[in-house]
């Protein structure tokens, strides 16, 4: 099996208008910045994008919405130092924001790709954010009914990758790489060390059956 | 009335992180309790972003761009660290794995509500984070913060009218003037900053203080 993309061009070729994209990272730590920038290249506009922030200053996330090619965002924490370009497009009214608790963000990506049906978390009960969603008491405990979470691609980052698709990563580059490689029908990631050997299967974090291609970008932001 | 610094108000919080806790600072003041944690106490850092075991700052010229804390600011790992996805780290803090979280907050309520996420002004985009995990799953929260607004309007309130972030879950509040515990009959004062006296105290706050 051979999942390596000859370039970052080919990786993303499949994405079309419209589509729901997962990008992996944590402030500027584990963003696939290779994969989008070839996203722009290629073209796709009206966008969701699943993230934990909406980017900041010029690149990444920040660039897609620069150029207008986000239609939606659902993402845990927009606001961050040099959001700039999200706070444009939110003032503007040109895009929908949907926000939801980090945790409860990574479960619900965690649940599209392990295949649950919605869960049940204390997670913002009795906030805004539980507003005309399921509750349930058990036990004197209140909880929210959350849904899961798919999406068409995942860009995702990390640090060694195998023709396999096996990944492991650097540091607290990981973050939401790992749990939205399950959540999308499509994971592409961007890999700083493409090796043609396999990775030693002790060391593997994501295995390579979540991973539709791997390309390697050796630049470390 | 007498205010304790910054630094001053980290150093009051680190006294009471047991030796041996698992510890999550919110972003912001927070972040500084972990400079003041007493000589002899082995206290573990949990951040968000996937790190249990949050080390010093690297020195100048050392910075890892992939090792970052909750702040977005340069970390190094402690020894004993760990890394891990988002899913494990929020299994951790939801989970009431973690012992201890440290927050920033807008208004606590005499009920230990909590607001710390959203204000009622509809120009700034929200932002929720991991706030609301951390609420429902750390056993101890600790809010830190100013007694009051810059304006001086109250932030300990009986009730919240910013939305909420946790229904009844602050354990005990910080600030430059007072630190006080939430328990059923509302805030019950724990200790006035040196020179202060309840009256002080009571007229900053709008909700009783009881003594």
């Amino acid at each position: 099996m051979d999942k390596r993309c000859k370039d970052l061009a080919e990786a993303v070729d499949p994405i079309k208008d419209g589509a729901r994209i997962m990008i992996g990272g944590f402030g500027s730590s584990g963003i696939p910045f290779g994969l989008i920038d070839a996203l722009l290249e290629n073209g796709a506009r009206g966008l969701t994008i699943i993230a934990n922030n909406a980017g900041a200053g010029e690149t990444g996330i920040a660039k897609l919405l620069k150029e207008e090619r986000v239609a939606k965002v659902i993402c845990s924490y927009p606001r961050t130092p040099g959001s700039i370009w999200f706070e444009k497009r939110y003032e503007a009214d040109e895009i929908e924001l949907e926000i939801v608790p980090q945790g409860t963000l990574a479960e619900r990506i965690r649940a599209a790709g392990a295949g649950i049906g919605g869960f049940l978390t204390p997670t913002g009960y009795g906030t805004l954010l539980a507003e005309g969603k399921e509750t349930r008491v058990i036990d004197g405990r209140g909880f929210v009914m959350e849904q899961p979470l798919p999406a068409d691609f995942a860009l995702l980052r990390a640090e060694q990758g195998d023709p396999w698709g096996n990944l492991r990563y650097h540091g607290t580059a990981r973050n939401f790489n790992p749990i939205m490689a399950t959540g999308a029908r499509h994971s592409i990631a961007e890999v700083r060390h493409l090796s043609p050997a396999p990775l030693e299967p002790e060391h593997v974090v994501t295995p390579g059956i979540f991973i539709k291609s791997v390309v390697e970008y050796k630049v470390r932001p | 009335m007498n205010h304790l610094s910054d630094n001053a108000l980290a150093a009051r919080v680190a006294r009471d992180i047991p030796d041996g806790s698992y510890v999550n600072l919110g972003i912001g003041k927070p972040t500084h309790v972990s400079a003041h944690v007493p000589e002899g106490r082995e206290v573990i850092y949990h951040s968000e972003n996937g790190i249990l075991g949050v080390g010093p700052t690297p020195p100048d010229g050392q910075e890892d761009p992939e090792m970052i804390d909750a702040s977005k600011r340069f970390i190094t790992a402690a020894p004993g660290a760990s890394f891990f996805e988002h899913s494990d780290s929020f299994m951790m803090m939801r989970g009431g794995h973690l012992d201890i979280a440290v927050l920033g907050a807008y208004q606590v309520a005499e009920n230990g509500d909590l607001a710390n996420w959203a204000t009622l002004d509809q120009k700034f985009p929200p932002a929720v984070g991991g706030a609301m995990d951390l609420v429902v799953g750390v056993p101890t929260i600790f809010v830190m913060m100013r007694h009051t607004n810059r304006d001086g309007s109250p932030k300990l309130l009986r009730k919240c009218t910013y939305p909420l972030t946790g229904l009844g879950v602050v354990n005990r509040v910080y600030t430059d003037l007072a630190v006080l515990d939430v328990t059923k009959d509302g805030f019950q004062l724990v200790e006035l900053t040196e020179g202060n006296t309840v009256a002080d105290v009571q007229s900053a706050t709008e909700a009783t203080i009881h003594t």
